[in-house]
């Protein structure tokens, strides 16, 4: 198994990157760190799908001469590339509205970190002002 | 035990309708004034920092988040390792495999007489998976909304001017700006056009074109973009591109779809007026993406446009 | 090409078109486009399963010129038509139910994105249930998850942003999940489309190959979907969410949202992996395990709280549970039950959401129960409601969960494995005692004669009686016809496959 893990190395790095944003996002209680963690787990994604599409010394899928279009085999997998993309854009609206609600949440409750809004949340509900 | 939910229970079944006294009652926030609250905040947080609360159960917040940090760390460990086992199984890095043949054969060799783009992504994202990407550009629409309305503030409120450190006024950025910014626009119009025939597109010409605006506002303030793009503007550029977009390819999904002719035509392929919907769809993209990225980064600056 | 297979296509775009529209209108004139949209998509999803159901099988829709495997593609059946019309139809209630809370809770300046976002949830919902293309489901899920979040956030107290960021950060775990899931499932099949990725699935499991990159797919694909939708161990936001948000966002969350992704997930597993494959053994057991243990928890949380709309949102989970155990038992009938208790509770939560705002209003804004001590006999319609709406959820016959929990108890009772099948039938009952007990409770409180006298009689208001009229006649509906929908369900599941 490691041999072939190890065979396939670019792709065991793209999942550890999903990995480390996995855990940031789970162990960080800061905003700020969460969404970055977030952003690392969705790199990691987009690095594993791009290098699916890779093909050993093809060209990118442009055609360049119109007359000959050539072989499949010269050009690397077109579709990872375009849900790549698609990926990237939601990936950026996420991070958006993600910072608006950090934004917002420290307009209201004047900090960052998750635990501590949640125990002055907890506390304004049981303590009538 | 007097309180438990049984205890409740039976109680209830006795006749009495008051099972909930003595339990522990929830109480709304009130509505107080948000200045006011914001006081409270601040007092309340420092009476807690010199008095912390007692703990109210025996399970508390401190064996939650233990509790919380294992079972974090088990599920991280699982998940990457079952991704990791995954990646081994997987077919080779860098090898053509046999699998994706079926379909890229028909995107690579004729992608071009069907849809005329001679950039094959721009083909699939723009033609053969439309669909996607009418999804990917609501997806930004729906993202430029929410921060609207979590970060536009109403003249009424106070507005969260940033400007205490905010970069406009440096000399060395105006300078600057005034030489990049027309390349940048320049640029961004190119890759926006060019979608059907070099890499590039609406998504990646948009972005660039808001960054130069983007760049600008920094640089001039907001008085200097907000003389060309008012609110009224913004929502009418972002209006006309995404009910172009959606019509247009709502008719060409219905059409394609019932076997009908479409009646584009999608000229000579490499030239720059060809490839049929997927020139005027590049630009009403980038029209979308550059609003989306300028008025995300207003919304963050300032709360307004 | 009848001209009724352009439908799917039509409502999708109609939501996105007064998605569009709204960012320009006033807040009057986008309610109305949205009631009106919402309403137009119901009928036109209707007549897509009346059609199915006439001609006897479902059809594909090829999303330009070219279908599987290259371009988009949707597909029509009568399950498809069926989910979408009561989605379309709740999603049109509750807005209408809610519109004075809407008013309430909204700057009055934000309302017409409210409505912007609700189209959104509309057109989305209706992709994901229409959709043939996983990727295509990652999209319109990611804006399922955007525009929920932005229902839920639009009302401007601290509660509810917190909530919102919850929400959202465990939505986008579980979504990067699923793409993952996608993303192997792509790189070992080649395909997007769900009948090529189905054929190429088969093929891979008769050679062998692959093996354990597909299981870690289906794995990860289920679990980021029950992440979505909220089951069992990630049930915990459901409290915060549901209790916080406007009572038209929190009946369009239950009611809507989370159905979108679990019928995005019944659908994965009966078209792409297959309900009976031995791939999905694993995930199913496991999915059954927290199924069963949703319904448990999902009823002893909701008993153990002391305000009624977290009493309802955490009775969520146990209905959500539910669900899963059908999908987990994997058998015909079962997932029939699925599909009923799906719509069952897709009817019931908006009713209840809604009418227990009435009544905490009436009872001086405080949804703690012992304010609402008889809310009923201050507004006697939203009690009626609320009652209505408790009696479906415990399972009194001629309501629509009792047929929903009878067709478990059959789909049980043939389950070959013994284990399981105790454990559901244990389940079911319990979750009956305990349903009866905080409904109950809840219904005594609300007609009992002590408590403080009305502050003002409440106001009579159109939208919110015939919201909720429309919701209580089509649960009897069901309840009284379980018998025909089911045969139409079965019909459905048979076209699935």
């Amino acid at each position: 198994m490691l041999d072939k893990l190890l065979m396939n190395y670019e792709l065991a790095f793209a999942v550890i990157l999903f990995g480390v944003g996995l855990c940031t996002l789970l162990f960080h209680r800061n905003m700020i760190k969460k969404i970055i963690g977030l952003n690392i787990m969705d790199t990691g994604l987009y690095l594993l799908l791009a290098s699916m599409g890779y093909v050993e010394g093809a060209k990118a899928p442009i055609i360049e001469d119109l007359t000959n279009i050539g072989e499949v085999a010269d050009y690397i997998n077109p579709v990872p590339s375009a849900l790549v993309l698609t990926g990237i854009v939601v990936s950026v609206s996420v991070t958006a509205i993600s910072l608006s609600l950090a934004v917002r949440l420290f307009k209201k409750y004047h900090s960052l970190d998750l635990d501590e809004i949640y125990a002055i949340a907890r506390r304004q509900e049981k303590e009538v002002f | 035990m007097k309180n438990s939910a049984f205890a409740g229970f039976l109680r209830w079944l006795d006749g009495d309708p008051e099972i909930l006294l003595g339990a522990e009652e929830m109480t709304e926030q009130p509505d107080v004034p948000r200045d006011s609250q914001k006081q409270r905040i601040h007092h309340l947080e420092h009476v807690l920092k010199d008095h912390p609360l007692p703990v109210p159960r025996a399970f508390s917040r401190r064996n939650v988040r233990i509790f919380y940090a294992v079972v974090s760390v088990v599920c991280c460990l699982v998940i990457i390792s079952c991704l990791l086992l995954a990646v081994s199984d997987l077919p080779r890095f860098g090898v053509e495999h046999a699998e994706v043949e079926e379909v890229t054969e028909k995107y690579v060799l004729d992608g071009l007489e069907e849809t005329g783009a001679v950039n094959i992504v721009s083909g699939i994202i723009l033609d053969y998976r439309a669909f996607d990407t009418l999804g990917e550009s609501f997806v930004l629409f729906c993202a430029l909304n929410c921060v609207l309305i979590l970060l536009r503030t109403d003249s009424r409120e106070e507005e969260h001017d940033i400007s205490y450190y905010s970069l406009s006024g440096d000399d060395v950025l105006r300078k600057s700006i005034m030489f990049t910014l027309p390349l940048v626009l320049v640029f961004g119009v190119y890759v926006l056009l060019n979608g059907h025939l070099s890499p590039g597109g609406g998504f990646s010409g948009g972005a660039v074109m808001g960054g130069g605006l983007i760049l600008l506002s920094t640089g001039y303030g907001g008085e200097v973009t907000g003389r060309f793009i008012t609110e009224r503007r913004f929502k009418t550029v972002c209006f006309i591109a995404l009910s172009f977009y959606c019509l247009s390819k709502s008719y060409v999904f219905f059409t394609g779809a019932n076997g009908l002719e479409t009646g584009i035509s999608l000229g000579t392929p490499g030239a720059i007026l060809s490839s049929g919907l997927i020139l005027p769809l590049n630009i009403a993209v980038g029209m979308v993406v550059t609003c989306t990225m300028y008025g995300i980064y207003r919304m963050f600056k300032k709360g307004s446009f | 090409m009848d001209f009724v297979r352009n439908f799917p296509l039509f409502s999708v775009a109609l939501c996105l078109m007064s998605a569009v529209l709204c960012s320009v209108l006033g807040a009057k004139p986008a309610k109305w486009l949205t009631l009106s949209v919402q309403a137009v998509n119901c009928c036109l999803s209707a007549s897509v399963a009346a059609f199915c159901l006439c001609t006897g099988e479902s059809y594909l829709y090829p999303m330009g010129f070219i279908g599987a495997p290259w371009g988009n593609e949707l597909r029509g059946g009568v399950l498809e038509g069926l989910i979408g019309s009561s989605a379309a139809l709740v999603l049109c209630m509750s807005v209408l139910g809610g519109v004075r809370f809407i008013k309430r809770d909204i700057l009055p300046a934000k309302q017409n994105l409210y409505f912007l976002l609700i189209n959104l949830v509309g057109a989305a919902v209706t992709s994901l249930i229409y959709t043939n293309d996983v990727f295509t489901g990652y999209v319109f899920l990611e804006i399922l998850t955007l525009s929920s979040c932005g229902i839920l956030m639009i009302r401007d107290i601290g509660r509810t942003t917190l909530a919102a960021t919850r929400y959202l950060i465990l939505n986008l775990m579980g979504s990067g999940l699923f793409l993952l899931g996608l993303i192997l499932s792509y790189d070992i099949t080649g395909h997007l489309l769900m009948q090529s990725m189905a054929g190429s699935f088969d093929l891979l499991e008769q050679s062998g190959e692959h093996a354990i990159v597909a299981s870690v797919a289906v794995g990860l694909i289920c679990v980021g979907l029950g992440i979505k939708s909220g089951l069992y161990p990630f049930h915990f936001w459901m409290q915060d969410t549901y209790g916080s948000a406007t009572p038209s966002s929190a009946a369009v969350l239950s009611g809507v949202v989370s159905k979108g992704y679990i019928f995005l997930l019944i659908k994965i597993m009966c078209r792409v992996i297959g309900i009976g494959s031995p791939l999905l053994e694993g995930a199913r057991f496991i999915l059954l395990v927290l199924g069963i243990l949703g319904i448990v928890m999902g009823s002893v949380g909701a008993m153990r709280q002391s305000s009624v709309n977290r009493m309802i949102a955490l009775s969520s989970a146990a209905q959500i549970g539910y669900i899963y155990v059908g999908i987990g038992l994997g058998t015909e009938l079962s997932l029939a039950a699925a599909i009923l208790q799906l719509i069952a509770h897709m009817l019931t939560k908006p009713l209840l959401f809604l009418a227990a705002a009435r009544l905490t209003e009436v009872s001086s804004g405080s949804p703690v129960f012992k304010a609402l001590q008889g809310s009923g006999r201050r507004d006697p319609f939203a009690g009626a409601m609320f009652s209505a709406g408790a009696f479906s959820m415990m399972g009194i016959p001629a309501f629509a969960g009792f047929s929903a929990k009878l067709y478990f108890c059959v789909a049980a009772v043939e389950y070959q494995d013994l284990a399981a099948r105790w454990a559901v039938l244990l389940a079911l009952a319990v979750s009956t005692v305990l349903n009866t007990y905080y409904f109950i409770r809840t219904a005594i409180r609300i007609w009992s004669p002590i408590g403080p006298a009305a502050e003002k009689p409440p106001r009579h208001e159109l939208a919110f009686v015939a919201a909720s009229t429309v919701l209580v006649a089509l649960n009897l509906v069901i309840g009284l016809w379980s018998g025909q929908i089911s045969r139409v369900i079965s019909a459905g599941i048979e076209m699935l496959s």
